[in-house]
C-alpha cells in the first residue's frame, strides 16, 4: 500500500479492499510513529481527517467519487485552511487560523480528498533547507544529518517517508523540485498562472506557483487534474480550458526534442549528480528521443536577478504583517511605530528579516533603476534564452540542484552559498515556465538525485509524459529510504 | 555597493524592523554579501532591453482583467476579526497616533 500509486489506491478504494477511514488511520499511524524524528508535520488534526474519510466513504457510498475521493493529502502549510492553523512555518503566523480556504485546498475538497495536515517548509518559503522553519528543521529520510531541501521540505519528506502519498507545494524559485530533488520523490512547478494563488500566502507575487508533489509522474498528473484551473480571485490567473494533464502518459517518445544545456553540465555540479544525469539522458536517447547540446547563456545571472526581484516582492507582500489584523503582536511598546518594529522583529526569523532588508533598500531611493529595473531587464534576457533554446527542442533536460543533500548547518553561515545552490531552479519561474524533478538514481552516499525536466509554456502533460515512461522503465522512484521501511 | 551600519538603520526603519544594535554588525555583514552576489547585474548590456514585470510577458499578451464592481462577499466582519491581537466594538485597537 506505501509505495501504491493514486491510481491503484483508488482502484484499492473502488473495489472496497478497504475504506478511505482504514486508509486515512494507515497514515495517521504512520505520521505518528514517524514525525517526532522527520518533524515534516507543523499541523495534524487527525479527527478532522478522519471526518473527512468518512465523508470520502458516503460519497463513494452514493456512486459519486472520482480519482481522489479518499485519497490522503498533506498541504504545504503555506495554503490557507480554513478552521486548521496556517503558520507559513513563521512565529508571526504560529497562532493563526485562516478564515477562508484557499482555491488549492478547496479543489482538493472537492474532490474528495482527505487532507492529513500541514507540512513544515521554510519560513514564508524562504529557503533551501527547511531550516529557517520556526517549527524547526525537517529531517531528510534518507540520512537524518541531511537537509530535505526546501521550501517545500515538508512535503517532499513526507511523501519520500511514505507518510502521506502526495502533497501540495509552492515553488517561487525552486521550492516545490528541489526537495523533491533531494528527497528522491517528484515533483512538478507548473506553468506561472495555471495554478490559482488565492490563500496562498504570498512570497514573491511574479513567481510564486503551486504545484503537487508525489511518488512518481502519473500521480503528479491527477494531482494537477484537481488543482490546475481558472479562479477569478487570483488576478494572474490564465482563462485557458480545462486539460487532463493524464492525456500524453503512454505517448511514445520516438521523435521527441530533448535540449541539453551545456551551462547546467558543467563545472560545478557533483560528479556524481552529472554521471546519474547523463545516465538517465542517455535512456531516452535508447528509446527514440533526439539530444542536441544548447545554451542557455544568461543562467549565471539568474541566482542575482532572483535575489533582487523576490525580495523586492517579499518586502512589499509581508508588510501586511503588523500586528494589527492578524498574527503576532509584540507586548511591550510606547507608540505605533514602536509597535510595528517589535511585532516585526519578534515575528519573523532571521532570513525573512534578511530578504525584507534587502528587498526595500533595492526598491528605496536612488537604487530602483539599479537594482530592480535592471533585475527585471536581466530576467527578460533570461526568458528570451528559453524561447531561443524551445525553438529547436521540446523538453529541456538537466540536474535539478548541483548536489545531493548537504549536512544540516552545512551552509546556513553564508546565504550566498545556500542561494547559489538554486542556480538551476530559479531560471524557469523567471521565465515563468514549467519544471519538474524526478529521481533518477543515487549518489555513492546513497542518497537521491534528481533530474529536471523543464518545458515550454503549458507543456507540463509532455514532461509528465516523459517522465511517466522513464518511471515505467526504472524503479529509483519506488526505492524506500532506510526511515520508511515498513 | 556595501552597506554601513548607519545605512542599514535607515532601511531597517523603512521596512519597520528593529534591528538591535549588537546585531547591527552581522546583519549587515549577511546583506553585503547578499549585495555583493546581485552585483553582478551592473556589468550586463541591458541597452534596448524593457523590464519584464509579469512572468509570463516574454510570451503572451498579459491582459487585465477587470470584474464588474459589485458586491460579491458576505459580510464576515467577526470572522475576520477573530484572529487580530486586539479589537473593541468591531474596530482594530492600535496604540493612540494622535496626541
Amino acid at each position: 500500500m506505501l509505495n501504491s500509486s493514486l491510481a491503484e489506491l483508488s482502484a484499492a478504494l473502488a473495489a472496497k479492499q478497504l475504506s478511505a477511514v482504514e486508509l486515512t488511520r494507515l497514515f495517521l499511524d504512520r505520521i505518528r510513529g514517524m514525525n517526532a524524528t522527520l518533524n515534516a508535520f507543523i499541523t495534524v488534526d487527525e479527527e478532522r481527517s478522519l471526518a473527512q474519510a468518512r465523508v470520502a466513504d458516503e460519497r463513494r457510498g452514493r456512486g459519486e467519487a472520482g480519482p481522489l475521493t479518499g485519497i490522503p493529502i498533506a498541504h504545504k502549510d503555506i495554503f490557507c485552511t480554513r478552521g486548521l492553523r496556517t503558520t507559513c512555518g513563521s512565529r508571526m503566523l504560529a497562532d493563526f487560523t485562516s478564515p477562508y480556504d484557499a482555491h488549492v485546498v478547496e479543489r482538493f475538497a472537492a474532490a474528495g480528498a482527505v487532507t492529513l495536515g500541514k507540512t513544515n517548509m521554510d519560513e514564508f518559503a524562504m529557503g533551501s533547507s527547511n531550516e529557517t522553519s520556526y517549527f524547526g528543521p525537517v529531517r531528510n529520510p534518507w540520512n537524518l544529518g541531511r537537509v530535505p531541501g526546501g521550501s517545500s521540505g515538508g512535503s517532499a519528506a513526507a511523501v519520500a517517508a511514505r507518510m502521506v502519498p502526495a502533497a501540495t507545494g509552492t515553488d517561487t524559485g525552486g521550492s516545490i523540485r528541489q526537495p523533491a530533488a533531494l528527497t528522491g520523490v517528484s515533483g512538478l512547478k507548473p506553468t506561472y498562472g495555471v495554478v490559482s494563488r488565492y490563500g496562498m500566502i504570498a512570497f514573491a507575487s511574479s513567481l510564486d506557483q503551486g504545484g503537487p508533489i508525489g511518488k512518481c509522474a502519473a500521480d503528479l498528473a491527477l494531482l494537477m487534474n484537481a488543482m490546475a484551473g481558472f479562479d477569478a480571485r487570483d488576478s494572474t490567473s490564465l482563462e485557458r480550458p480545462a486539460e487532463d494533464y493524464t492525456r500524453c502518459l503512454n505517448e511514445p517518445l520516438r521523435g521527441l526534442r530533448v535540449g541539453l544545456p551545456k551551462e547546467y553540465l558543467s563545472a560545478g555540479v557533483d560528479e556524481d549528480v552529472l554521471a546519474r544525469v547523463r545516465e538517465a539522458v542517455r535512456w531516452f536517447e535508447s528509446q527514440g528521443a533526439s539530444m542536441a547540446e544548447i545554451t542557455l547563456p544568461n543562467t549565471a545571472l539568474a541566482v542575482p536577478v532572483y535575489y533582487v526581484l523576490a525580495p523586492a516582492e517579499a518586502s512589499s507582500n509581508l508588510s501586511r504583517f503588523d500586528g494589527v489584523r492578524y498574527g503576532h503582536r509584540a507586548r511591550d511598546y510606547a507608540n505605533l511605530g514602536e509597535m510595528y518594529r517589535r511585532t516585526r522583529a519578534e515575528g519573523f526569523g532571521a532570513e525573512v528579516k534578511q530578504r525584507i532588508l534587502i528587498g526595500t533598500y533595492v526598491l528605496s531611493h536612488g537604487y530602483y533603476d539599479a537594482y530592480y529595473l535592471k533585475a527585471q531587464k536581466v530576467r527578460r534576457l533570461i526568458a528570451k534564452d528559453f524561447a531561443e533554446a524551445f525553438a529547436r527542442c521540446d523538453l529541456i533536460m538537466g540536474p535539478t540542484a548541483p548536489s545531493t543533500a548537504f549536512p544540516l548547518g552545512a551552509k546556513s553561515d553564508d546565504p550566498v552559498q545556500m542561494y547559489l545552490n538554486d542556480i538551476f531552479t530559479i531560471p524557469a519561474p523567471l521565465a515563468g515556465l514549467p519544471g519538474m524533478s524526478i529521481p533518477c538514481g543515487f549518489d555513492r552516499q546513497g542518497l537521491p538525485v534528481g533530474l529536471q525536466i523543464m518545458g515550454n509554456y503549458f507543456s507540463e502533460a509532455k514532461m509528465l509524459g516523459a517522465a511517466h515512461r522513464y518511471q515505467q522503465a526504472t524503479d529509483w522512484h519506488l526505492r524506500l529510504p532506510p526511515e520508511a521501511a515498513p | 555597493m556595501s552597506l554601513t551600519p548607519a545605512q542599514l538603520q535607515r532601511i531597517a526603519v523603512l521596512a519597520r524592523i528593529d534591528v538591535a544594535p549588537d546585531e547591527m554588525q552581522s546583519v549587515a555583514e549577511r546583506l553585503n554579501r547578499v549585495l555583493g552576489l546581485i552585483d553582478q547585474l551592473q556589468s550586463v548590456d541591458t541597452g534596448g532591453i524593457e523590464p519584464m514585470a509579469h512572468a509570463l510577458d516574454a510570451t503572451l499578451p498579459v491582459r487585465q482583467r477587470l470584474r464588474a464592481d459589485e458586491v460579491t462577499e458576505a459580510d464576515r466582519h467577526d470572522d475576520f476579526q477573530r484572529g487580530a491581537p486586539a479589537v473593541e466594538q468591531g474596530l482594530y485597537l492600535v496604540p493612540k497616533v494622535i496626541e
